[in-house]
């Protein structure tokens, strides 16, 4: 049983290939990292499973139903939630208005019942409900980022990198709480960093990307022990 | 001049007689530059068929130079000697300098003042601007003059309002909205004149006229932004105007349509001697005839649909789709992420701006009884964008601020006759020094908590 299976997926910029052939799969409850360096594809390919820009060949499969072909709302609609990379927070409206902008595709009987959800999740957005989303720090933000994708209640999570720009004290707090949201609503997540070593060590399996290619995969503590992901993504870092 | 540096030697060098004469060199050329081509030649004819001549004009270039030298010059010794009167009036506390400053900062600190104001001072400013506009025509001072002028005003308050859907609220730069305003003219004149129907069966239809073109324009440019998405608008409002002149059997041309009807009061025309069988207003009210009757009826009617337009608008924002219009201008990938569609969002931005602009439209139509493609020149679309940036984005209490003052101002200087745009200029420029963002950049957020023990 898979949640979303990704197939020979190829995805062009123009002629430029960012994706030559990805085969990926994750199961519900988990959480999958896919890891590698700047510009190997690995947004490219977060933002080919929402269909913009749309795969060109292969197909990619979400509960059992095929969205390669899908406009990005119309896959949005079916249960993924995507938190863009550099957060995209709108930083005229306040924190209690971005979430509700996660809720558009809700039901609006949920939306009492899910902002509590988020409230206790990140007890900060509470406080800060009617500051105006730009004023916030970047953690804060990210915070946010996360918090508007899970009012849409949704049945798989991409994040992509939210550890960008963050301080290290902070990038722990974000992947201890992406943690918590798959252990207490076993949400399945499926995240694209940078930070390999925080990644592998909170995924249960991970992907690595070289050049629009996986070229390895496993579970989180194998690659962690893999010689080659340690001299190509840990060296220097821990 | 030489008195001049001597009274003032607090100042540096810079700001000596060289650099001044040399600033006023500067300027002296480039309004020669100006000046050649546009007071230097004229044309002059001799009459029909005996063809053209250039007149050359050297004077009036001569003097143009002449007198931008010696303005420069004196405003920059005024500018110095004001700038000295303030640091001395900082000093002692209480100069001339200070209170003219004073005065100068007193406009802006007004916008600044509301937009620091709670909310509920800001509602109580326009709930008194609602109050007087409500007033306005039994006010003993308001002649016809002014009730014109106060219908001229809410017309454009009402377009501001209508483009500030597009631009304000969903973020799309619309240099085009006049064209929905020329569909709605034309809708009413036409559909009145073949049809033989009243205003009040017009309106609804040139709306629906103009929002159906508003999706027509949609579509094409749904995936331009920003500067592009400007200047297909911009083509847009030009395209309709040029069809305007040359659809000649349909809109009589550059002619225009003349014989609009005037609305009628519920049936009961306006009209000194009613034609056999009709009642007209003042004979049915027992009153005496006066013109202002009917130009007091079209101020309500206008005043009506502009507030049946901002009422919308505050609906709408609560709204999702206007939450999402609001989203879409902040972030269009964010809302892609969401589950937005936001090709139906900015169609729906367009149409319903647009449907307001063919309101407002047919209004124009039955007041003027005549429009022309004149009426509906590339100037137009620029002054109710102007009310709209000069407002603050987004903002509807500025909306009507900026209309007051654009158009009021404006209006004001009619005695300067074609030089009454430097004051419409001038206004521009003054409110985007002091306040760039537009009279009120405030946001009024959409929603507060207030439920399951939650302070609001």
């Amino acid at each position: 049983m898979t949640l979303l299976s990704i197939s020979g997926v190829h995805t062009f910029y123009g002629r430029i290939e960012a994706l030559r052939g990805v085969d990926l799969e994750i199961r519900p409850g988990e959480i999958v990292t896919l890891i590698g360096a700047n510009g190997a594809g690995k947004s490219t390919l977060l933002m080919t499973v929402c269909g913009h820009p749309r795969a060109a060949k292969g197909s990619i499969r979400f509960d059992g139903g095929d969205i390669t072909r899908l406009p990005t709302h119309a896959i949005i609609r079916r249960g993924i939630a995507h938190a863009p990379e550099g957060r995209r927070i709108f930083p005229r409206m306040t924190v209690l208005e971005n979430l509700q902008m996660g809720a558009t595709t809700g039901a609006p009987q949920q939306f009492d019942d899910d902002l509590a959800r988020v409230f206790v999740i990140f007890p900060i957005l509470q406080q800060r409900k009617d500051q105006r989303g730009g004023t916030l720090s970047g953690g804060e933000q990210q915070m946010l980022a996360i918090g508007r994708a899970l009012m849409a209640r949704p049945r798989l999570l991409l994040l992509d990198e939210p550890s960008l720009g963050l301080a290290p004290l902070v990038v722990k707090q974000i992947f201890s709480v992406i943690r918590e949201i798959n252990e207490r609503q076993s949400m399945t997540v499926f995240l694209v960093e940078q930070n390999a070593y925080h990644a592998l060590k909170l995924a249960h399996r991970g992907y690595v990307m070289v050049n629009g290619r996986i070229t390895l995969h496993g579970t989180g503590a194998e690659l962690l022990a893999n010689s080659d992901v340690r001299a190509a993504y840990l060296e220097g870092g821990q | 001049m030489a008195a001049e540096t001597a009274d003032t030697p607090q100042h540096p060098p810079q700001d000596g007689i060289a650099a001044i004469l040399k600033d006023a060199g500067i300027a002296a050329l480039i309004s020669l530059a100006l000046a050649l081509p546009l007071f230097g030649f004229r044309i002059v004819g001799f009459g029909s068929g005996r063809g053209l001549a250039l007149e050359e004009r050297w004077d009036w270039v001569v003097t143009a130079v002449l007198a931008v030298f010696a303005g420069r010059i004196a405003l920059n010794l005024w500018l110095r000697r004001f700038r000295a009167v303030l640091a001395i009036g900082g000093r002692v506390g209480d100069g001339v300098g200070d209170k003219i400053g004073q005065a100068v900062a007193a406009a802006p600190r007004l916008g600044r003042i509301l937009q620091a104001a709670k909310p509920a001072f800001r509602i109580a400013v326009a709930g008194a601007l609602l109050a007087v506009a409500l007033a306005w025509p039994a006010f003993p001072f308001v002649d016809r003059y002014l009730l014109d002028l106060g219908v001229i005003v809410l017309t454009y308050v009402m377009l501001g309002w209508g483009l500030n859907i597009v631009v304000g609220l969903a973020g799309l730069l619309d240099l085009g909205y006049v064209a929905f305003y020329a569909v709605g003219a034309y809708s009413y004149a036409l559909l009145a004149l073949h049809f033989d129907l009243g205003f009040w069966e017009c309106l609804p239809l040139a709306g629906a006229f103009a929002a159906f073109f508003g999706i027509v324009l949609g579509f094409p440019v749904l995936r331009l932004r920003g500067d592009y998405l400007a200047i297909v608008t911009l083509g847009f409002g030009e395209i309709i105007r040029i069809i305007l002149i040359n659809w000649y059997p349909v809109t009589n041309g550059p002619n225009g349509i003349s014989g609009i009807p005037r609305p009628s009061f519920f049936g009961l025309p306006f009209a000194a001697d009613p034609p056999e069988g009709t009642v007209a207003f003042h004979q049915f009210f027992g009153l005496e005839y006066a013109s202002t009757q009917r130009i007091a009826f079209l101020y309500y009617v206008i005043l009506a649909l502009a507030l049946v337009t901002n009422l919308f608008t505050l609906r709408i924002r609560r709204l999702p789709v206007g939450r999402a219009w609001e989203a879409l201008r902040e972030d269009e990938i964010a809302c892609r992420s969401l589950g937005i569609n936001p090709r139906n969002t900015k169609l729906t931005a367009f149409a319903i701006g647009a449907m307001f602009a063919g309101f407002g439209g047919s209004f124009f139509a039955t007041r003027q009884g005549f429009i022309s493609p004149e009426s509906f020149s590339f100037i137009e679309s620029a002054i109710i964008l102007a009310i709209v940036v000069l407002g603050g984005m987004g903002s509807q209490l500025g909306v009507v601020l900026a209309a007051v003052l654009l158009i009021g101002v404006t209006e004001f200087f009619r005695e300067l006759e074609q030089f009454r745009m430097l004051a419409f200029g001038a206004g521009m420029v003054a409110i985007m020094v002091w306040r760039p963002r537009g009279l009120l950049a405030h946001r009024d957020p959409t929603i507060r908590l207030h439920a399951r023990g939650e302070k609001a």
